[in-house]
């Protein structure tokens, strides 16, 4: 309450981001997660995909941290490595749903009209769609290419981020700065890249942070039911359904791929719950 | 109001000609065969595939003569069981899933909307945010997590329940408890949110000052408008269930309609996959208009702008 006037929406934001105390452990925590992946597989004296027969089901130890696996492969290397695959997944999958759906939206509330109606129509009778039977068809049919995995995620994700892009863009469509850049005579793509695009910011950051997550669920599930990323390349999805076969003679073999897995979305979930209420604080959830 | 029913299912029947479309030549292109891990075809099979798809004829006919038995409502014999007909499959398969889907909605339901409404009266008190705070790992717990560890704690530590099967109703608890959970997690912070809008307007304040009591004014007056939001959710929620179901069946070996399409789509059962494809779209598309009525008849508001 110091000095209102001098504080940008920016500062704003991001003072209230480093207040909330949730999305401030979050953050570090999904760090730590991040670098423990990046640097773990670098780190570990086991390659992920080292097998050593005589030192199968081995529980945590100082030489295996996280114990070994069936084929006595160190549990370390394999999350650490799994855990690069999933967040990357994750990071590719958001950016491919987000090109199309801010690109989509942005088109279609600019637009206006009965191309806007049209095009909302069809984002609708696909949301009505079972998609996730088409992932599953298109994995199973045209084998676990990693490209196609996210390509196939992030064409079922963006259909949200083209209605919250629509929405954003009806409402700054008649502002006086996008009237006065069609009064300049600025073509419509320079418009909705330039002028446009930069003040739906907030919103995009907020539901990508949010769709990161789900991405990553989908990702997980789809190795789960082992169509996402083949043995011996490991993801967390895969090695929780590793895990979970031999639970009952490795606990540790779930334990530690399901909390690296659950601690990021819980994380993510977190940081992008505490982004809305910076950013957006008319939306905040009291 | 007719009218509305009336052109959703004009509008059902392109959306389902695109997915048989996209899902026909989906299949016919992909790499591999239906009978690519026998030596040669029974040459039963392939008189009854043949007559019935005519096999041996260009694909574009092969897709209008499967166009014209779907017309009529035949989904074909299945490519893998040929002695069974894709339609028997999944009436065979379809109730168990529908079992498993519908105990876990009803888990969803009676678990989370009473948390919801509790946490929502009690609102920043130890019964707010214990239970908000488990919601939030509820969210974030997927099933093919939870359902291991369930097994692991309440079946091979305590023997409470069988780990795996479809036999009886004993078995039903643990898998829809698995993916029920979600729901209400999801459903508890729904209810909580709607509440305490709904609690703000004035008519609840009306109501108080008249000298209802809070039961009734919970019961009669609020859940109406507040339990809104769970029905706007049921939509995608059916949706949700229905791909959860897949890892559930998977990770129970629950012979349900997930189990059978992933197979089928491994074994290129072709006209199991289509004919699944269109079942599940059907019965989403039924259901969101379902949705959509009851909630125009909870809302008088949605329904004046339709």
């Amino acid at each position: 309450m110091s000095t209102p006037t001098s504080s940008s929406l920016g500062k704003d934001a991001w003072d209230r981001l480093l207040a909330n105390k949730m999305a401030m452990a979050s953050l570090i925590l999904l760090l730590l997660i991040s670098i423990l992946c990046m640097l773990g597989p670098v780190l570990s004296s086991h390659s992920f995909d080292q097998q050593n027969l005589d030192e199968v089901f081995q529980a945590p130890s100082f030489a295996h941290p996280f114990g070994t696996d069936n084929l006595g492969r160190d549990l370390f290397a394999r999350t650490t490595y799994g855990g690069r695959i999933s967040l990357l997944v994750g990071l590719l999958a958001t950016l491919v749903s987000l090109l199309i759906g801010v690109t989509y939206g942005m088109v279609s509330g600019y637009a206006g009209g009965r191309l806007d109606a049209w095009m909302m129509r069809f984002v609708d009778v696909l949301y009505s769609l079972p998609f996730i039977i088409f992932v599953i068809l298109l994995m199973v049919l045209f084998g676990r290419n990693f490209l196609l995995l996210f390509l196939a995620i992030g064409a079922v994700e963006w259909l949200t981020m083209a209605r919250i892009t629509r929405a954003q863009t009806l409402s700054l469509k008649r502002a006086e700065f996008i009237e006065a850049a069609r009064a300049l005579g600025y073509s419509h793509s320079r418009i909705l890249f330039r002028h446009l695009l930069p003040n739906l910011i907030g919103p995009i950051i907020i539901y990508a942070t949010l769709t990161v997550p789900a991405v990553m669920l989908l990702e997980a599930a789809l190795s789960f039911l082992g169509l996402g990323v083949q043995a011996p390349m490991s993801s967390w999805g895969s090695l929780i359904q590793e895990g979970a076969e031999k639970m009952d003679a490795a606990p540790w073999l779930l334990l530690f791929p399901g909390s690296f897995f659950c601690l990021t979305l819980f994380a993510l979930n977190f940081i992008g719950d505490g982004l809305r209420d910076a950013l957006d604080p008319k939306h905040s959830k009291n | 109001m007719t009218k509305v029913i009336f052109s959703r299912f004009l509008q059902a029947l392109p959306t389902l000609w695109v997915i048989a479309t996209v899902t026909f030549f989906m299949t016919r292109f992909a790499p591999g065969g239906p009978f690519d891990s026998e030596k040669a075809i029974p040459e039963e099979i392939k008189i009854k595939l043949q007559s019935h798809f005519g096999l041996d004829r260009p694909l574009f006919d092969q897709y209008l003569l499967y166009l014209k038995n779907l017309l009529q409502g035949d989904l074909g014999p299945s490519f893998k069981y040929p002695e069974w007909n894709v339609s028997e499959l999944i009436a065979t398969a379809f109730p168990v899933s529908l079992t498993l889907g519908a105990l876990s909605l009803t888990i969803a339901l009676l678990l989370g909307i009473p948390v919801g409404m509790i946490a929502a009266l009690k609102r920043n008190t130890w019964m707010d945010y214990l239970p908000m705070s488990l919601t939030m790992a509820g969210i974030c717990l997927p099933t093919f997590v939870l359902g291991p560890f369930l097994i692991y704690g309440l079946s091979t530590q305590l023997g409470l329940f069988p780990p795996l099967g479809w036999y009886g109703p004993s078995d039903w608890f643990l898998p829809s408890l698995t993916l029920g959970l979600f729901y209400a997690a999801y459903i508890a912070r729904l209810t909580r949110a709607g509440m305490l809008e709904t609690l703000q307007q004035e008519y609840i304040k009306t109501a108080k000052a008249k000298g209802a009591t809070p039961w009734r004014i919970l019961t009669k007056h609020a859940a109406r408008g507040g339990l809104l939001p769970v029905m706007t959710f049921l939509g995608p929620a059916f949706a949700g269930l229905i791909s959860g179901s897949f890892v559930i069946e998977s990770i129970f070996f629950i012979p349900g309609l997930g189990k059978f399409f992933v197979t089928a789509a491994f074994n290129r059962d072709y006209t199991m996959v289509l004919g699944t494809v269109l079942f599940y779209a059907t019965l989403i598309i039924f259901l969101n208009l379902f949705v959509d009525l009851v909630q125009a008849w909870l809302d008088p508001k949605s329904r004046q702008s339709k």
